[in-house]
């Protein structure tokens, strides 16, 4: 199942190219970027690891694709997402988040119910394999 | 079969480039004039940019034109006494290849070797890499880049910083240029146990001291800058300054002139308060006396007869 979270993810996978301009659009905006990986797309993971500190005060996106590069190697078969931070209220807000990479077959979510006291169900979702 | 391949190949591009339309449309010719008027002196760094410049033109031209190139090996180095002008030249030459499109962004990363080497085992690594990630689309320039060897610690971790920005040299040519400064005789050593580092460097330019005439010329031009100006007589007791400050040790050619006027700015806003009476005027305010320098200790200073002792 494609999973589907932060800008551009109902489009095709973004070639190498797209997240370039997309990097240098942030840049533009004056905005910090950092790289995070993880393999569990659950929408309630927000906090993916961090691929080294999030990159401040870079003037191109060369930067951001070698690091980018980096995690790829490192994690092939893992989610990678770019997250742009904006400082402009005084403290870093994600503003943009993208995801940049994907394993070839990806986890499903798949949907459960638990059946708790006064026959009441609870709904929960689960990655699944 | 080749031939309507070739022949829509060669139709697709430029067949003559007019090098001097080229040369205006790059914006080129305004930073070389701004090299001419704004820095003094440096006739051989101008004309080894000049060359430069050129060479990179006609580079770019052949590329147009679908010529067989090479791209070009970009990384410089500067070796000069201090105070010379490395800097400054840094950051033209920053502008310089912007114009010409050979880096993206031409902007000038300036660090030392406490920006590069770390204080620990596995510090060095990310800390390079962060300066170079910087430095991507522009040029990195490194102060003093002999600091970055100690052949007496076989252990120091400058090694390893020496080691990342060779492969970042070789493998992203076309994302940044670094320049390497420093003295000449230093740098010249720097280079004899780092062959790595010499194979990769193309352009070695030279900065030349300044002469009386020029120091003088040039702090001018820093006054002017300032607001300020010399009476009469000061500059003749500048001129004398310089002679006698260059046979002092470290003498920093600019740097000393910059340092010297700032210390005659100060005994000026000092001698206008203790003296002044009523009002003063603009004229006044802007006006270094040659009081104001021969206070400078340089002149009570007893003529070293041997210098290479008392250095």
């Amino acid at each position: 199942m494609r999973i589907t979270q932060g800008c551009f993810s109902f489009l095709p996978d973004l070639t190498d190219e797209q997240i370039t301009a997309q990097v240098e659009y942030c840049l533009g905006k004056g905005w910090a970027i950092g790289v995070e990986y993880t393999d569990d797309p659950h929408p309630r993971n927000t906090y993916w690891e961090m691929w080294g500190n999030p990159m401040f005060d870079l003037k191109d996106a060369k930067g951001v694709i070698m690091e980018l590069e980096d995690c790829r190697k490192a994690h092939p078969q893992h989610y990678i997402r770019l997250n742009a931070f904006d400082s402009s209220r005084g403290l870093e807000t994600v503003t943009m988040s993208f995801i940049v990479n994907r394993p070839d077959a990806e986890p499903s979510l798949q949907m459960t119910r638990t059946e708790s006291r006064g026959r009441s169900q609870h709904y929960a979702w689960e990655t699944q394999r | 079969m080749a031939m309507p391949e070739a022949l829509s190949n060669t139709e697709s591009l430029p067949t003559s480039v007019d090098l001097a339309e080229e040369y205006k449309a790059s914006g080129v010719a305004e930073i070389l004039d701004e090299l001419d008027r704004e820095l003094v002196g440096l006739k051989p760094v101008k004309q080894r940019i000049r060359e430069t410049a050129a060479l990179l033109l006609v580079e770019r031209a052949r590329r147009a034109m679908g010529l067989s190139h090479e791209p070009p090996s970009l990384h410089m180095s500067f070796t000069g006494n201090p105070g010379t002008g490395k800097t400054t030249v840094a950051l033209r030459m920053a502008d310089l290849l912007h114009r010409l499109g050979y880096i993206r962004k031409g902007h000038l990363v300036s660090v030392t070797r406490d920006d590069l080497v770390g204080q620990y085992i596995g510090h060095t690594a990310p800390k390079t890499k962060e300066i170079l990630k910087k430095a991507m689309g522009g040029v990195l320039f490194i102060d003093e880049a002999y600091y970055l060897y100690r052949p007496d610690n076989e252990r120091d971790y400058g090694q390893e910083a020496i080691e990342i920005l060779l492969q970042v040299m070789e493998n992203n040519r076309d994302d940044l240029v670094v320049i390497l400064a420093g003295y000449a005789d230093r740098m010249e050593r720097f280079f004899e146990s780092n062959p790595g580092f010499r194979s990769r460097i193309a352009h070695h330019i030279d900065f030349p001291d300044y002469d009386d005439q020029e120091l003088l010329s040039i702090a001018e031009r820093m006054l002017s800058r300032q607001g300020y100006h010399f009476d009469s007589k000061a500059a003749a007791v500048m001129s004398e300054y310089i002679v006698r400050r260059r046979r002092q040790p470290h003498f920093a050619n600019a740097r000393s002139i910059r340092n010297a006027l700032d210390r005659a700015r100060l005994r000026q806003a000092n001698r206008l308060f203790e003296e002044s009476v009523g009002p003063v005027d603009a004229e006044q305010l802007s006006t270094i006396t040659a009081r104001d320098i021969s206070a400078s200790r340089v002149f009570r200073m007893v003529e070293p007869n041997h210098p290479e002792i008392s250095s």
